[in-house]
C-alpha cells in the first residue's frame, strides 16, 4: 500500500503515468485500452446484467462481482472506437484485480484526477473514469449490503 | 487554393462544393504538396489506434481550447499549433474525424475564426473511410515545423455570444440538440456527461433540428434536396435569413453551421458556442420547455 493508502497496483499505475511526458501518457493509456480483457461468456450472453456508465461520452458498461472471499472482480466493455474509455476501464480492471471489498471502497473517489491524465486528455474526459469508479463502488455496496 | 478542388458531381449542387472532398479524392491526393490532412476526434486516443497516412492530429480539448478561459486559443497559440503541424497560411487543409465529422466540423469552424482560407471536410469522415475498407496507419505523427503567421481571431462573423443571441431573438434559431435536451427532459445529450447547465429547455422560438439529420446513411452529407426539406421546409429557414445555431457547447452546432453555410449557402450564419451550458445557467434569460418552440417575449 502506498503512503496515501492507495492499493499497490493503482499506486504503480499512477507512478507509471507520472514518469512519462504528457504525450507518452497517451501511449500508455492506449496500451491499457488494448489490454482490456474480453467479457466472460456469462456477460456477453447477458448484456442486460451490465450497467451503462451514463457519464462517459462513449458507451461503456461495467459489472462488479464479489466472490465468497469478499474479493472484487470488475468487468467492463467499451467499443474499439472509444479507446480512451477502454483505457480508463482497463486501468480500473487491472488496478482493482484481487482487492477486497474494503480496499476498493477505500480508494479515493478522486483517484482518476491524480493519474496525470487531466492535461493529456482534458478534465472533462477524466470525469468519465471517476464516474466508472463511483458506479463500481455503488454496485459493491449494493451487493454487500446486509 | 493550393490544391485543386474535388470535381465530384455529387458536390456540385452545394453552394460551396470546394468545401468537401470525397474519400476517393483524398485517397488519390494523399501526399500532394500543399495538402495537409488533419484528424479531429471526440476520442483523444482514436488517432493513435490508426489514422489516414500522413494525417496530423488536432484535439479540440487540448489543442483548440484555451486551457484557462472558456475560449479558443489566441492568434499566437493558433500559429504555434498550425506551424507545428506543417500547416502554412496557404496550405489546403482537409479535416476528418469520428462521429460523422462532429468534431472535424468544429475544428473547421475554429480554423474559419482565424480566416484560414482553404479548409475542407472529408465527406463521411472516419466512418465512410472505414466502411470502404480503406487503410489506416499507426505511424507516429510526423510533420515539418513551418511558419504560420499570427492572425488575430475574427469572431464576429460566425461566432455569437449570449448578448448577440438576446439581440437576435425574433430571427431564426436552430437548436441542434437531441429532442430530450430541447424539451427540457435533460440538460445533456443522452449518454453524455453532465456539463453543468442549471436549467433545461430551449431558447424561445428555436426550431429543433438535431444535427445528425444532415447526415446520410453512407455517413456523408445528405443531398441538397434532402437538406432543403429539413432546413427550409421543416425549420422554416428562408433566403436572406440571419441564423444562429446552438447546441450544448457549440460543437454539434458547428456541424450544422457547416451545412447551412457551405452546403445550403446561407450567409452570416453564426454558431453560439456558449450554447446551453451558458444559456441554461445564465440569470434572467428566457427559456421555453416542451416540444413547441414558443414565442419570444412569452414564457
Amino acid at each position: 500500500m502506498s503512503d496515501d493508502g492507495l492499493p499497490d497496483a493503482l499506486a504503480q499505475i499512477r507512478a507509471d503515468f507520472h514518469e512519462l511526458e504528457i504525450r507518452d501518457r497517451l501511449q500508455l493509456l492506449l496500451e491499457f485500452a488494448n489490454e482490456l480483457p474480453e467479457l466472460p461468456a456469462r456477460y456477453t450472453e447477458h448484456p442486460d446484467l451490465l450497467e451503462r456508465v451514463e457519464e462517459c461520452q462513449s458507451p461503456v458498461f461495467i459489472f462488479v462481482e464479489v466472490d465468497d472471499d469478499e474479493i472484487v472482480h470488475l468487468f467492463a466493455t467499451a467499443p474499439k472506437e472509444a479507446p480512451t474509455t477502454r483505457g480508463f476501464a482497463s486501468i480500473l480492471v487491472q488496478g482493482l484485480a484481487g482487492l477486497t471489498v474494503q480496499q476498493v471502497l477505500e480508494i479515493p473517489d478522486d483517484f482518476p484526477q491524480d493519474l496525470g491524465l487531466t492535461e493529456a486528455v482534458s478534465p472533462l474526459r477524466v470525469r468519465g473514469m471517476t464516474a466508472m469508479l463511483g458506479r463500481a463502488k455503488r454496485q459493491i455496496r449494493e451487493k454487500t449490503a446486509a | 487554393m493550393t490544391v485543386a478542388t474535388d470535381p465530384d458531381a455529387r458536390f456540385a449542387e452545394y453552394a460551396h462544393p470546394e468545401r468537401l472532398v470525397s474519400t476517393d479524392w483524398l485517397a488519390a491526393n494523399l501526399g500532394t504538396p500543399g495538402l495537409v490532412v488533419v484528424e479531429s476526434d471526440e476520442d483523444v486516443l482514436l488517432y493513435e489506434t490508426g489514422h489516414i497516412e500522413g494525417a496530423v492530429k488536432i484535439d479540440w480539448h487540448t489543442d483548440l481550447n484555451d486551457p484557462v478561459e472558456r475560449d479558443y486559443v489566441d492568434g499566437e497559440g493558433f500559429a504555434r499549433l498550425l506551424g507545428s503541424k506543417g500547416i502554412t497560411r496557404d496550405t489546403t487543409v482537409v479535416i476528418y474525424g469520428d462521429k460523422n465529422n462532429w468534431w472535424a466540423a468544429y475544428a473547421l469552424w475554429v480554423f474559419t475564426l482565424f480566416g484560414h482560407e482553404d479548409v475542407r471536410l472529408l465527406d463521411g469522415g472516419r466512418a465512410k473511410w472505414e466502411a470502404e475498407g480503406r487503410p489506416y496507419t499507426t505511424d507516429k505523427e510526423s510533420a515539418p515545423t513551418v511558419d504560420y503567421p499570427v492572425v488575430e481571431r475574427d469572431d464576429a462573423p460566425i461566432r455569437a455570444y449570449k448578448d448577440d443571441v438576446l439581440a437576435h431573438l425574433g430571427n431564426p434559431l436552430i437548436d441542434v440538440r437531441s429532442p430530450e435536451e430541447y424539451t427540457g427532459e435533460r440538460t445533456t445529450a443522452p449518454a453524455y456527461p453532465e456539463e453543468g447547465a442549471l436549467r433545461a429547455g430551449h431558447i424561445p422560438s428555436a426550431q429543433n433540428v438535431p444535427w445528425a439529420k444532415a447526415v446520410a446513411e453512407d455517413f456523408g452529407f445528405k443531398s441538397l434536396a434532402e437538406l432543403n426539406v429539413i432546413y427550409r421546409d421543416g425549420a422554416g429557414l428562408k433566403d436572406g435569413d440571419s441564423v444562429i445555431a446552438y447546441c450544448r457547447i457549440g460543437e454539434r452546432s458547428s456541424h450544422t453551421w457547416f451545412a447551412l453555410t457551405h452546403l445550403l449557402g446561407f450567409e452570416g450564419v453564426r454558431n453560439y458556442d456558449g450554447s446551453w451550458t451558458e444559456w441554461g445557467s445564465a440569470v434572467r434569460v428566457p427559456i421555453v420547455k416542451g416540444r413547441e418552440p414558443g414565442e419570444v417575449g412569452a414564457r
